[in-house]
């Protein structure tokens, strides 16, 4: 039978892990609010810039010379992966299911004879890849979200994308993160960043409105400035929907570790009590004895 | 004419930081400044540098430093995406003048391309705020 002590002491720390998770869970609701601000603000300069490329890509992209950036390099021989996870744990399942998808495709990519890179954002992803392709890891970025996540952790990155691009390193660039169903539900997701990929409303909405642009200086030099920059918003369009998304499944995931530890309390208090109550009916029935025997 | 107004927005990655109905805009185009007035002939351009003049009348209400950007026009609105701006009214000339000196060190420091490209482009940006404060 457990002693009396030891359950006293289980019960005290299990509640002191409850507290944690929830003031974790607290924590994260928080900054899921300020995640999801931070995605709905930026969604304006993200649509419209979509609507001037796709406009754009409609006009340039058809004529010979277009930028390897949207019409690609001609190959597919090897392949960037951006996984973009968390820095932090303790959220669920978030970070896994993103670096499984991505393994997933590498698998694929790997047994279709191509060649893979990683560009790891966030230090879990980092963590999960490096046992198995550590060294196609090209580079890490840590701490995306301190002090705040600015766009210009998105430029770190795409600067970084598009030096490798020029320099002929990558044909493909694929970017790995989750997106922001629900609080509950998180997809990850792959999203082809290099060529361009005009997503199907893009070019209709953009040709409905207005109709033809006049193009200053010249539609295929503003594409060549707008293009670089579509990765920058991209990227950080992902990696604010992916803070969403670590924030909603660390709340998710701290809400049921409190349920749990709560239920954890109430059997070890039952469980104490019958052991108290126990020891007194032992305690009584030896008193009684003794005072039987004399 | 009911309308005689352009629907100005001025947004940046992170947020949506102006959007109004105003007189007349003037962007500063990579080719040189152009007005947008209403039923302006559809368009789009890339920003250089410099500033957006917002009037009311015929008066300029309000300044806006943009570091290069693009914008759409269209015939009842004018969406300038930049991913820098800031009031030229909070502008500190002291302070650019600062961030001016430090690139030019930066410029002198760098080592490979890429620094002295990145050093570059801080000192065209603050050369351009200077011209701005004016």
């Amino acid at each position: 039978m457990a002693n009396l002590n030891d359950l006293k002491l289980r019960i005290a720390s299990v509640k002191s892990t409850q507290k944690i998770t929830s003031a974790m869970k607290m924590v994260a609701a928080a900054k899921l609010r300020r995640a999801q601000e931070q995605a709905l603000a930026s969604r304006p300069y993200a649509e419209r810039m979509e609507r001037m490329l796709g406009s754009l890509a409609a006009s340039a992209g058809k004529q010979p010379g277009a930028s390897p950036l949207l019409v690609g390099t001609g190959k597919d021989d090897v392949h960037l992966l951006i996984v973009a996870a968390a820095d932090r744990g303790l959220c669920g399942g978030f970070n896994t299911n993103i670096v499984k998808e991505a393994r997933k495709k590498a698998h694929e990519l790997i047994k279709a004879g191509k060649t893979v890179k990683f560009y790891c954002i966030g230090r879990k992803s980092r963590d999960q890849l490096r046992r198995e392709f550590g060294s196609s890891i090209v580079d890490t970025i840590e701490d995306i979200a301190k002090p705040s996540l600015g766009f210009d952790k998105a430029t770190t990155v795409s600067d970084y994308v598009l030096r490798m691009f020029d320099a002929g390193e990558f044909d493909v660039c694929t970017i790995f993160y989750a997106k922001f169903k629900s609080v509950i539900v998180q997809i990850p997701s792959a999203q082809q960043l290099i060529p361009f990929e005009a997503e199907g409303d893009a070019d209709a909405s953009g040709l409905a409105d207005g109709g033809i642009y006049d193009y200053e200086p010249s539609d295929e030099k503003i594409l060549k400035d707008l293009l670089p920059r579509n990765i920058s918003i991209q990227i950080f369009k992902t990696m604010l929907e992916n803070a969403a998304s670590e924030h909603g499944a660390r709340m998710s995931a701290m809400d049921s570790a409190t349920r749990n530890a709560g239920e954890m309390i109430d059997r070890l208090s039952i469980k104490y009590n019958r052991t108290r109550q126990a020891n007194i009916t032992n305690e009584l029935i030896e008193i009684i004895s003794a005072k039987e025997a004399l | 004419m009911a309308n005689q107004q352009v629907e100005f927005e001025l947004v940046s990655p992170e947020k949506l930081l102006f959007s109004k109905s105003v007189d007349m805009v003037v962007v500063p185009g990579e080719d040189g400044d152009f007005g947008v007035l209403p039923r302006h002939a559809p368009m789009i351009s890339t920003v250089r540098p410099g500033v957006i003049a917002i009037y009311s009348g015929k008066e300029i209400s309000e300044r806006i430093f943009v570091a290069g950007g693009f914008a759409e026009v269209t015939t009842e609105r004018c969406t300038v995406l930049a991913e820098i701006a800031e009031p030229v009214s909070e502008l500190d000339k002291a302070t650019v003048q600062q961030q001016l000196q430090d690139a030019k060190e930066d410029f002198s420091d760098a080592k490979d391309d890429a620094g002295r490209d990145a050093a570059r482009k801080q000192i065209e940006l603050s050369e351009a705020r200077l011209t701005a404060i004016g």
